[in-house]
């Protein structure tokens, strides 16, 4: 038998998922529709900061900026000319862009790329610094692109945002593209250059000593999760179908922190399933910021308590349980027939999916 | 631009260049110990300027008042901070201090804003801080003078302390080597819950002051003056409180006098600080005045 039963068992689930995706589509209603579209942009995203953070060992703070990137780029290339005629009221739009629209898969993958061309100009300089360093450079370069991008009224509209972006992100779209994402990913911690990348974050020296161009690889993990962010948030763009500079803040880096730290630094199953869990838990938590009644006494609205409730959540992963759900371990089947879920196969533990 | 109005700038700028300093110090003196950014010192500033907010407008505390309870609040916030968030990860990798710290910064804000409400307050400026000073051509809010004669006076006794003092000197040893200042019987907790409760007693400072100059509070008005002044700090050279002092100026002085000569760039005002961080970083990643230090493999 020449294809290998483990690869029949995953050929087997993406069959099951694509046909539940497809039923949900149909049958579900349009919130449950939008919550689940929503995390499958998370998991673009959350495997875009872990392609950095988890696999390389860069801490990077800056991914806001290029999910902003990204949204701009594919929502400008994207809308029509009336639509951006209808946007741009305080001043007129650049004549060069006025008359452009593309269509969206394109227009995603130009968002994308503008995202990595400035992943690697900002990336050049910055990745010469360690740690803290990074961490605040790169978040002070995140805060330049939004204050960039609201000051530039005449291409971005500034502080008033984009409204009525086409609704390009179907689910079969965004689905589409977290599948990509994990691909992407799987294949590339395989190749030598996935475990470049590991052997830069385990050990800068010694992976130098061994030959590694560890700041060539830097930059090229740096520009590919600039890419994947880039592509993440002009999904979420046409997901809300409204963009403005004040939704690209620190605060949305935060959350997909919060979503790599828990689903394990270093873990693509994690980050696919903290993703998931996180989105939809931000979702029904949201009772939180409305009135409660907790028997003895009833708060009036308190919005806000929400987001007490996941930082607290975060503190106390970091501070219990600092690997997350996962560690950097990944899924494989020979974890669930050792766990007795699956019957073993006969090539019994050698089998490494 | 006539003399006056430069002098006007410069007065600004010194009044907003002390404030930074003051939070700065409190960035400076906790990286020099633990190697870490506390991100929550930025929430530690709104909240020391929320307390004196309360006090005044709750329990009609005379503005000195305010500042003994803000002190007294901040303080012993900034040590529970250290014992809750960081002293568990002190050996950990120091990515997870740093998620720690970050989440430690989003806990504070949102509970603020769960408590306080997201809506900008007002603060009513006490009226020794709010008379007209008049010198020259220039007109100035005695607040104006307040902020940098207190920033002097607290610099003067901080250098007294690390400089001068048994706690000081440990605080100095800590910094150089945490497992050797055990070694010579140094109580390492004790020193690093001070140089907290002191760096947060700073902030407050900082935080009411900067209230009575733009009198507006909110849940997040800590975030950017916080990141602004750990780069006051990367810029003085992080872990010299001298240092620290100088790029909080600095800083100060750039943001105030790019706007006064190019006045387009006023939008890109919070972007000033970033770029000067980088700068500095790839020409003298030591800052102005750190030593350098060698890497150890």
């Amino acid at each position: 038998m020449k294809l290998a039963r483990t690869h029949l068992l995953s050929l087997a689930a993406v069959a099951v998922l694509a046909a539940f995706l497809f039923v949900a589509d149909t049958w579900f209603d349009a919130f449950t529709i939008r919550v689940m579209n929503l995390s499958a942009i998370y998991i673009v995203l959350a495997l875009s900061l872990n392609l950095v953070n988890g696999f390389t060992g860069l801490f990077s703070l800056g991914h806001a900026g290029f999910m902003a990137v990204g949204a701009y780029t594919c929502a400008l290339l994207t809308m029509s000319p009336e639509q951006k005629e209808a946007n741009f009221f305080l001043a007129p739009i650049v004549p060069w862009l006025a008359h452009v629209t593309i269509p969206f898969v394109p227009a995603l993958i130009a968002g994308g790329l503008v995202a990595a061309l400035l992943g690697v100009l900002i990336g050049a300089p910055v990745l010469r610094l360690k740690d803290d360093y990074l961490a605040i450079a790169t978040l002070g370069f995140g805060e330049i692109i939004r204050v960039v991008l609201t000051n530039t009224q005449t291409i971005t509209n500034g502080a008033l945002g984009l409204k009525g972006l086409p609704e390009f992100a179907s689910t079969a779209a965004v689905w589409a593209c977290a599948a990509l994402a994990v691909l992407f990913m799987v294949a590339l911690t395989r190749s030598s250059y996935g475990r470049a990348m590991k052997a830069v974050r385990d050990d800068e020296i010694a992976a130098g000593a061994m030959g590694v161009n560890v700041f060539r690889v830097k930059v090229v993990s740096f520009a590919a999760s600039s890419f994947m962010a880039g592509v993440g948030g002009a999904l979420l763009g046409h997901l809300l179908t409204t963009i403005d500079p004040k939704m690209f803040t620190f605060m949305l880096t935060f959350n997909i922190l919060l979503v790599v730290v828990l689903g394990g630094i270093g873990s693509i199953t994690g980050s696919v399933v903290a993703a998931i869990v996180v989105t939809i838990f931000m979702e029904l938590l949201r009772f939180l910021d409305g009135p409660l009644n907790l028997l003895v006494f009833q708060t009036e609205g308190r919005p806000g308590l929400r987001m007490v409730v996941f930082s607290i959540l975060l503190m106390a992963v970091v501070l219990f349980r600092q690997r997350g759900l996962m560690g950097n371990r990944e899924f494989s089947w020979s974890m669930l027939s050792r766990a007795g879920l699956l019957p073993k196969s006969e090539k019994g533990k050698h089998g490494l999916a | 631009m006539t003399l006056a109005l430069f002098l006007q700038h410069l007065a600004n700028a010194l009044a907003l260049g002390s404030l930074y300093a003051l939070i700065a110090i409190g960035y400076t003196m906790v990286y020099g110990i633990l190697r870490l950014i506390n991100f929550a010192h930025g929430d530690v500033f709104m909240l020391g300027a929320y307390v004196a907010f309360y006090g005044a407008a709750m329990f009609l505390l005379p503005w000195w008042g305010t500042f003994l309870i803000a002190i007294v609040f901040t303080a012993a916030l900034g040590v529970g901070l250290e014992r809750v968030a960081y002293r568990p990860l002190r050996d950990s990798p120091r990515i997870s201090v740093m998620i720690s710290a970050i989440g430690a910064s989003f806990l504070v804000e949102n509970v603020a804003v769960v408590l306080f409400g997201g809506r900008p307050k007002g603060v009513t400026v006490p009226d020794v801080m709010n008379v007209k000073l008049q010198l020259g051509q220039v007109s100035l809010m005695s607040v104006s003078v307040v902020i940098p004669v207190f920033t002097f006076i607290i610099l003067a006794a901080l250098l007294w302390i690390v400089g001068k003092t048994k706690t000081g000197m440990a605080m100095r040893a800590v910094a150089t080597d945490l497992d050797a200042a055990r070694l010579q019987a140094i109580d390492v907790n004790r020193i690093i819950s001070f140089t907290f409760g002191s760096g947060s007693l700073l902030a407050a400072f900082g935080g009411i002051l900067w209230s009575y100059k733009y009198p507006q509070l909110n849940p997040l008005m800590g975030v950017m003056p916080g990141l602004k002044c750990f780069i006051a700090a990367v810029v003085g050279g992080i872990g010299n409180i001298q240092g620290a002092v100088l790029g909080g100026f600095l800083l100060g002085f750039v943001e105030l006098m790019v706007i006064a000569f190019l006045p387009t760039l006023t939008g890109y005002r919070d972007a000033f600080a970033f770029v000067l961080l980088i700068v500095v970083l790839l020409v003298k990643p030591s800052g102005l005045l750190g030593s350098r230090q060698g890497e150890k493999v």
